[in-house]
């Protein structure tokens, strides 16, 4: 049970958090509205806010967020999918594992992103590139976390299973799996965020709609305001989501 | 004994991990030869490294081994016969995200058993072993000495007439092991299961046992067969008698001159390694 004590140590480290946001916030304001900060560079907040509300109402974010959320959601799904079953494969073999798992982890230490320019050039300035980045990108952390996952599962249990007579498919459901999923899941978490980061990221360098391209376009445009207003949306948007996974992810480990 | 005594039947089994000349080469086991009589407790004891977990693990039909056969119920052993024979493992061989519950039903499930039967198995062998109201705690939530508990209920739910136990009280403290050696005498009286236990302790063994088999240094065999003429269930006070006492000496003079071998034996090993 949490003492009196942490309650106030938790509840003091919050405020100076928040306190922080507050500050930062209040110099925005003063720097573009007292002391002469060029709009250009700093929009003011208060134009910010409006322009938030105004694309907001008027639903302007709609198509861009459906380019956006169909190539992450496209990249995640295939990642997830080619990850773990390739992981699986791979960890049934100790020579596999050994052969595969230095690969995947020399490939995953590399900037993949520098290959933004082939994988425009192989699939063009739609979604197609992003999808294929996002999912080359998320695959290493998922592939690298489930060969973890399996093959560190305790011999103990697959002998005490086998001991008792469980078949293949049922050393894998009641052992494997359970054993494998903390593992695993990690690396899903791992590979959902830089799939998000890459695909944004890539949007705004090459790209033909998304969000990420939004913005930089409104860079272009000079309107700061709105360009800001898009960070912001984007900003929470990702920190929902990433709120439901982290969510999702602790009811999991409580089950498990 | 009459074939029909016999539960299992092993002859010339010996067992080597590797080849001759690798470095991974180790000769654990030598032709040994014995009979486990149906209905008895046979404790293995020995040094370190003897083959006596070795044994127990072909006697599973967890190895093969690699020369020698063994019979279980008058048929030769190719593989786990679950139906036949349960184990209970050194320690952490209960699945942890699992409760005590659910780790005996999935033995059922593993071994076959029709699920109408899991519950009243369940608890019974739970109730056997004095954990029915631990039935909802996970592994991580019992001491030592529950979770070996639990251990052997889920071995007990599968009703074999074999039970291959390989050091199931060796992680926990004295006064832990003294309590569960003496709740097992009591409830191995009742079940008339053949046991075959591999222990370190010289007191487990002869406190437990039916026979002792006394196993020499690596590469390990039977060097002697001391019975324990002691109806079960053992009470405490035979711990303190002058036959018990009588014969835990035997047992240690045996022994004694075995680990001394077994333990030049490993620093042989490593001053070979560091070599």
């Amino acid at each position: 049970m949490a003492s009196r004590r942490d309650r106030a140590q938790r509840l003091a480290s919050r405020a100076v958090q928040i306190g922080s946001l507050l500050v930062l916030f209040a110099l925005w304001y003063l720097a573009t509205n007292f002391w002469g900060v060029n709009h250009l560079l700093l929009p003011n907040p208060v134009s910010v806010w409006r322009q938030l509300l105004d694309v907001l109402k008027s639903g302007a974010y709609l198509p861009d967020l459906r380019v956006t959320a169909t190539e992450f959601a496209a990249a995640f799904a295939l990642a997830s999918l080619s990850g773990t079953v390739t992981g699986y494969v791979v960890s049934r073999s100790r020579y596999w594992i050994r052969v595969f798992e230095p690969l995947f982890a020399g490939i995953f230490s590399i900037p993949i992103i520098l290959f933004l320019p082939l994988y425009v050039l192989f699939f063009g300035l739609g979604l197609e590139s992003k999808i294929a980045l996002g999912t080359t990108i998320s695959f290493f952390p998922i592939v690298l976390a489930t060969i973890a996952g399996f093959s560190n599962v305790d011999a103990m249990l697959v002998t005490a299973a086998r001991s008792m007579g469980a078949s293949n498919y049922q050393l894998f459901r009641y052992v494997l799996l359970p054993g494998a999923l903390p593992v695993i899941v990690g690396g899903l978490r791992i590979g959902f965020t830089i799939a998000l980061l890459s695909i944004l990221g890539s949007e705004t360098i090459a790209s033909l709609a998304g969000l990420g391209h939004h913005i930089v376009e409104l860079a272009e445009d000079m309107e700061m305001s709105r360009m800001f207003a898009y960070i912001t949306f984007v900003v929470v948007m990702v920190a929902l989501l990433n709120g439901i996974v982290s969510h999702l992810e602790a009811r999991g480990r409580r089950r498990g | 004994m009459s074939a029909g005594d016999v539960a299992v039947r092993i002859r010339g089994v010996g067992h080597q991990f590797g080849e001759a000349g690798e470095a991974r080469y180790v000769r654990a086991l030598a032709d040994t030869t014995l009979d486990v009589a149906r209905g008895e407790l046979l404790c293995l004891i020995g040094p370190s490294g003897c083959g006596k977990s070795t044994l127990l693990n072909i006697v599973g039909g967890l190895m093969a081994p690699t020369s020698g056969s063994v019979e279980v119920a008058g048929r030769p052993l190719r593989g786990p016969l679950p139906r036949e024979i349960s184990f209970v493992f050194q320690e952490n061989a209960l699945f942890p995200w699992n409760t005590v519950m659910e780790n005996v039903r999935l033995g059922m499930l593993f071994q076959g058993v029709a699920k109408s039967e899991h519950a009243a198995r369940a608890k019974k062998s739970l109730e056997a072993v004095g954990l029915a109201d631990f039935a909802d705690h996970y592994p991580g939530q019992l001491s030592g000495g529950m979770r070996q508990r639990a251990a052997l209920a889920r071995a007990l739910s599968l009703e074999t007439d074999i039970l291959l136990m390989d050091e199931p009280f060796g992680a926990l403290d004295e006064q832990t092991r003294m309590i569960l050696g003496e709740d097992l005498s009591e409830l191995l009286a009742r079940t008339e299961k053949t046991i075959v236990f591999v222990t370190h302790s010289l007191g487990e063994a002869v406190f437990l046992a039916d026979r002792v088999a006394v196993f020499s240094a690596r590469p390990g065999t039977i060097k002697k067969i001391i019975r324990v003429d002691e109806p079960h269930p053992r009470k405490p006070g035979f711990a303190t008698s002058e036959k018990f006492t009588a014969l835990r000496n035997e047992l240690y003079a045996l022994l004694h001159d075995e680990i001394r071998k077994a333990v030049s034996q490993a620093a042989q090993a490593r001053d070979g390694g560091a070599a």
